[in-house]
């Protein structure tokens, strides 16, 4: 665990930006967190290739760092939506989802009020172009565009979800897709 | 503050962008509808900040409130800003 006050990282293999609520999501969600001190250094890990997932809260700090494109704001009907979530592995060309097959329908939960991805005009096309979307909603639950639930950097190498996980890791959770992606990860190295 | 600044004060507003949907102005929009307190076709709801500056001069003053905007107080991809002085 790293506090956000430091500086620099130790030397390590990935970084995790995990959910939350940081600084209450005042001004917007992970606004204030992406100004921490600790993320001009995860910025420098990001420019030399270092591998970075951004979970939830995590996620729109990535987006709010402009590490990942887009933005997350309200779920259009402005609800807490707390549930398990049918995915569609959209891109298994990533570190994160390379033990997954092309197209398959997963279950990992949701838990967020900000969700609904958002990004227009070319932009959203570059994305698809470069096979930027990684998860996508089977059933979207919260008006984010093109159904997109997570993306990944150019390189690849940063991944940004609102689905955790985390919480998907154990049969008597419910689903054991969460633990298949840290799996990927692994063997990735 | 030192001998040589002066204050002084904005505000700054940021709203959502054109074709970013806003739920929170839809709801506020149904409710005044509802509650037959007018006739509206839209509402969009944004943010106001006031902030106080201390600066040497005014266009170090909105210099810096610029920046203030861009870099923190508006994400670009959703939103945008205006800024006015305002007096005390």
């Amino acid at each position: 665990m790293i506090w956000h006050k430091e500086t620099t990282l130790p030397k390590v293999d990935l970084v995790v930006l995990p959910g939350g609520f940081s600084y209450g999501d005042y001004l917007r969600c992970g606004a204030i967190a992406a100004k921490s001190p600790i993320m001009k250094a995860v910025k420098n890990f990001y420019e030399i290739g270092g591998f970075i997932i951004g979970i939830c809260n995590g996620f729109q700090i990535l987006t709010e760092t402009k590490i990942l494109p887009g933005a997350l704001i309200p779920n259009t009907n402005q609800k807490f939506i707390c549930k398990d979530q049918d995915l569609i592995v959209a891109n298994n060309k990533t570190f994160f989802t390379s033990n997954f097959e092309h197209n398959r329908t997963i279950s990992i939960p949701i838990a967020h009020h900000d969700g609904q991805y958002f990004l227009n005009g070319p932009e959203i096309e570059e994305l698809e172009q470069n096979e930027g979307i990684v998860l996508k909603y089977r059933d979207n639950p919260n008006g984010s565009i093109k159904d997109i639930a997570g993306v990944c950097s150019k390189n690849k190498r940063v991944i940004g979800m609102m689905p955790h996980p985390e919480r998907a890791v154990d049969k008597e959770l419910g689903s054991v897709s969460g633990l298949k992606m840290f799996e990927s990860v692994i063997s990735n190295f | 503050m030192t001998f040589n600044e002066k204050v002084f004060k904005f505000k700054v507003e940021v709203i959502l962008k054109k074709g970013v949907l806003d739920p929170q102005g839809e709801a506020i929009k149904q409710s005044i509808n509802i509650n037959s307190l007018g006739n509206i076709l839209d509402v969009k709801q944004g943010k106001l900040f006031e902030i106080t500056a201390s600066s040497k001069n005014r266009e170090q003053a909105i210099k810096e409130v610029e920046r203030i905007c861009a870099d923190l107080l508006t994400n670009s991809v959703i939103e945008e800003f205006t800024y006015y002085e305002v007096s005390e």
